[in-house]
């Protein structure tokens, strides 16, 4: 127990929920201290996370069921950060619609424990655990707002749909342990004997249940309802924050223990993939609410992600992280702005609210163009160079078939985000949005656009980042 | 090296933008964004212009290179002119400040984002003509369609909203295949660097595909029959400056492409396919010459009249002779000054009597006669008679032709006639004939910045009429040097 240090953040961070749920409970409208403590707990943890564990190459601790490598530092600091930017631009809106209250970041904080189990899980059980620990936690955020029917419905539905994929993977786990003999994955990856079929299904099983968290066609169709539903500063919760887990648990439970199954589980990936890029594409289309439509537009992005995956190589997993990495950025850019369209209190969820908004409302329509061109695709902005690596690694594989029909969704895809620069910058203004936002909310919002458009000047800085990541 | 100019060049309009950007609107009319645009757009031409004088001529090998680390050990940022980029460079930054000019008179409403717009479009076209390697090309190629799509969009006529979604989309969708080919020549041949990529030629049995890719994305761009049909739409519903942007330079990044790319990577593909071309490029010229007979909206008759002189462009490229691609280049450059006129005179209609129908018109010679014979001289460039720079291109190109092909040169030859009869008839039907509408007597001649604008175009025109060896002597060793590099990796591969 050496090693204790490497598991600091978790240590302090689930040591500060207890703490803070105590503080809640004994003072009085003590919402903003202890919104403002998790802010603090957040962003300490990030600290932590960057001092102990960021130089470790790969250590294994608690008979080999937790492992902190380059992937799990990374993901774990990008989780936080994400997590702390959520945060400190939902106050505002949650005042709005008085849910201002304490659970709030306490669920939050909660979640983000299990993603940080999640990421460093070497053992099915502990990944599990994680597991449960952030979707109980996403649950109830989901009907955060429980006035609202549409949030209820939200929160009920992806309670139902995911303990029914949870009840899979277990399954699956299940399946794998009776014929591995073990939970551990470098032990599964020792022990396997590929010509057990069922152990394929195992397999199967468990990417369903992933394939569930990350909203992969055709696992997709919780996701428009419940992003519709949600609040919005949950939803903007939902499309980054617990991808980040997922995927990453999806990296490291097909590259560590089933490697050498690549045969098996390769087509079912490059199908998911090829699915989510078409289905998100053409499905987003028809929308008339920012929210689904986002919704459809994560689940295209989420096809490119596992496009990097398909590939079976280091560099594949790599360009997966960078892509995920960029399209939190800029989802982060896109909520920033949606949050900004208030009036009388109110906010306006639909694309024809946006109508018109360039004529009264400059910078925040240009940044919507840099942020709608980012996630089209179109150079020099950000979002093209994410695609861009996603491509290089899939034609270095010769699988030329995923690469055209991705880069054909991308033609469809930028039909959907055209549409909505044809509303903002070509059709009749609406009345004005309230212009007093928060400080977190124009920093993010600028931030975040800023990197988006200058992201072509420094290319290689998040490529070395994310190089020094080595699974195989 | 010393100064980096060229980078500089792609710069400096990008800057303006910036300053624009800081710039306020005052009931539509911003005198300082115009200044300051002015301003920089003639800097560029300045420096082009410097650019053009210490040029070496006696070189085929590229210079003001620059190289630069961009994306670790992957891409380089490598710019850098031969004798070919640097005549495209400079109808871009000659273009660029005559249509600020122009912008007077046609865009009413929001006139600083349309002169940033402006600004930055030219910028990545210089970035185009310079770039020296297929991603850093692709990028500037790409970002190009972001302020064309939006000078469409917001400053265009009725149907402006179909219009940009068409010419965005149908582009896009021929680029991503380009895309594709470039990540795969990496693979292949280890490098995107395009003068590593003349050395080390690509094997023979990927060029026929790659070849497609790139052909795809450049067809539509050309545009080539029978992915042509954007190119009426976008021209109609752009704005006038628009439509000159568009025609005058956008599409040349497309020829400008088969040169560079088409012929000096893929030899042995391009030897495969030229019958394609040629076959597309004949049909481009007798089918859409047929069509512009037809139109009666201006704006689309010289639109479909682009699509036959991009046909001629295509035909010479593929010849690969020397008269041919020289040709080729001069017929693009002609056709960028003489379009760019023609637009600007259907602008010049279109402002005073808001209509752009051949019908609304007819005896304004006696009403507007300075216009009349401006008009008549690109009219006149725009069919290639001899002592316009129309004429020097049609001519080289057909030379090419009659040596390679002479069925094909005697059908193209063909829509030189159909050329003349469109081009007369448009404008017999508008300058000359009884005056239709009483409101036409109310027209005002040309006023200074018009007069000036057609003027700067009208000099260029007849004087690469007469005299075209500037030209001529910039390109023709590197033309040359293509022709060998072609030649070259055709043996051995």
């Amino acid at each position: 127990m050496n090693n204790l240090n490497l598991v600091l953040p978790e240590i302090f961070i689930s040591l500060s929920i207890m703490f803070l749920l105590v503080l809640g409970v004994f003072k009085k409208d003590s919402s903003r201290l202890i919104f403002n403590t998790s802010l603090l707990v957040l962003f300490i943890t990030a600290i932590i996370t960057l001092n102990e564990t960021y130089s470790v190459n790969r250590i294994t601790l608690f008979n080999e069921g937790v492992v902190i490598d380059h992937m799990s530092s990374l993901m774990k600091i990008i989780t936080l950060i994400g997590a702390f930017l959520v945060l400190s631009i939902s106050s505002s809106y949650l005042k709005t619609f008085k849910i201002f209250k304490i659970e709030y970041p306490i669920l939050i904080l909660c979640s983000v424990l299990g993603m940080m189990v999640m990421i460093s899980s070497n053992d099915l059980i502990v990944f599990y655990m994680g597991l449960e620990l952030q979707s109980l936690a996403l649950y109830v955020l989901a009907t955060f707002n429980r006035d609202q029917l549409k949030s209820s419905e939200a929160g009920l539905k992806y309670f139902v749909l995911s303990a029914l994929s949870s009840g899979l993977l277990l399954y699956g786990c299940s399946l794998i342990y009776g014929f591995s003999g073990s939970t551990n994955f470098d032990i599964i990856a020792s022990q396997l004997n590929s010509n057990e079929y069922v152990l394929t299904f195992g397999i199967v099983f468990i990417l369903v249940g992933l394939a569930f968290k990350i909203s992969a066609v055709p696992f997709h169709m919780w996701a428009p309802d419940v992003y519709e539903g949600s609040p919005t500063s949950v939803t903007l919760f939902f499309t980054m924050v617990p991808k980040i887990a997922a995927l990453t648990v999806f990296i490291r439970f097909l590259y560590v223990p089933f490697l050498n199954l690549i045969d098996q589980w390769q087509m079912i990936i490059i199908f998911l993939s090829i699915a989510s890029m078409l289905f998100g594409a053409i499905a987003a289309i028809g929308q008339t609410n920012i929210k689904r439509l986002i919704a459809y537009s994560s689940i295209g992005h989420i096809g490119y992600t596992l496009a990097g995956l398909a590939t079976g190589s280091n560099e594949g997993i790599q360009s997966s992280i960078i892509y995920i990495s960029i399209y939190v950025i800029m989802n982060l850019a896109l909520f920033s702005c949606l949050l900004m369209l208030k009036r009388n209190n109110q906010y306006y969820e639909d694309i024809d609210d946006l109508s018109g908004l360039s004529k009264n409302h400059p910078l925040l329509s240009l940044s919507l163009l840099v942020i709608l061109f980012s996630l089209a695709g179109i150079p020099p902005l950000a979002g093209f160079f994410a695609k861009f690596y996603i491509f290089k690694t899939v034609i270095e594989q010769s699988m030329y078939f995923l690469a055209i029909v991705g880069l054909l969704s991308t033609v469809i895809a930028a039909f959907y985000y055209l549409r909505i620069i044809k509303i903002i910058y070509f059709d009749k203004e609406k009345e004005r949005y309230d212009s007093d936002h928060s400080p977190w909310l124009k920093f993010s919002l600028t931030f975040s656009t800023i990197l988006i458009l200058l992201y072509f000047i420094f290319p290689s800085q998040l490529i070395e980042v994310v190089s020094r990541i080595n699974i195989i | 090296m010393n100064f980096p100019i060229l980078s500089s060049l792609i710069l400096l309009p990008i800057i303006g933008a910036l300053f624009l950007f800081f710039t306020k609107d005052k009931n539509g009319n911003n005198l300082t964004a115009k200044y300051v645009s002015l301003f920089t757009t003639t800097v560029n031409f300045l420096i082009s212009i410097y650019l053009w004088i210490s040029f070496d001529q006696s070189t085929s090998s590229f210079q003001f290179i620059e190289d630069r680390e961009w994306i670790d050990g992957f891409i380089n940022y490598k710019v850098g002119v031969d004798g070919i980029s640097i005549l495209f460079i400079i109808l871009t930054t000659f273009i660029t400040p005559l249509c600020i000019i122009s912008v007077n008179n046609t865009v009413k409403t929001r006139l600083r984002d349309f002169l940033i717009a402006i600004l930055i479009m030219e910028s990545f076209m210089i970035g185009v003509f310079c770039a020296l390697d297929l991603v850093v090309f692709y990028l500037f190629f790409e970002a190009g369609l972001i302020p064309m799509f939006l000078i469409i969009g917001i400053w265009g006529g009725p149907k402006r909203v179909y219009s940009a979604f068409k010419f965005f989309l149908y582009t896009l969708l021929g680029s991503v295949l380009m895309l594709v080919a470039i990540i795969s020549i990496y693979w292949i041949s280890g490098t995107t660097d395009v003068i590593k990529l003349y050395e080390l030629g690509i094997d023979a049995k990927y060029q026929n595909l790659l070849w497609l890719a790139f052909f795809s994305s450049f067809a539509v761009k050309t545009p080539m029959w029978p992915v042509h049909t954007w190119l009426p739409d976008a021209h109609v519903e752009a704005p006038t400056a628009g439509s000159v942007l568009l025609a005058a330079i956008l599409l040349k990044m497309a020829g400008y492409g088969f040169i560079r790319f088409s012929l000096g990577l893929f030899p042995v593909a391009s030897e495969v396919f030229t019958p394609l071309i040629y076959g597309l490029s004949v049909i481009a010229i007798v089918f859409t010459s047929l069509i512009a007979l037809m139109q009666e909206d201006m704006k689309k008759l010289i639109a479909y009249s682009s699509v036959a002189h991009m046909g001629f462009v295509t035909l010479g490229i593929f010849t690969i002779q020397q008269q041919g691609i020289e040709g080729s280049i001069i017929q693009m450059i002609s056709h960028g000054l003489v379009s760019a006129a023609l637009f600007l005179c259907v602008g010049v209609l279109y402002d005073r009597m808001h209509s752009r129908l051949i019908s609304s018109y007819g005896g304004i010679v006696i009403i507007i006669p300075k216009y009349s014979i401006l008009f008549m001289l690109f009219t006149l460039a725009a069919l290639g008679l001899p002592g316009t720079s129309g004429f020097i291109g049609e001519f080289l190109i057909l030379m090419g032709v009659f040596k390679d092909n002479f069925l094909v040169a005697v059908i193209a030859s063909l829509g030189v006639i159909l050329g003349a009869a469109y081009m007369l008839w448009l404008y017999k039907r508008v300058v000359f004939g009884k005056l239709v509408n009483k409101d036409l007597t109310k027209m005002v001649d040309l006023n200074k910045s018009e007069y000036f604008i057609l003027s700067c175009l009208a000099i260029p025109t007849l004087f690469f009429g007469f005299y075209p060896d500037p030209l001529i002597n910039t390109m023709e060793v590197s033309v040359g040097d293509l022709i060998n590099v072609y030649n070259n990796n055709l043996i051995n591969k």
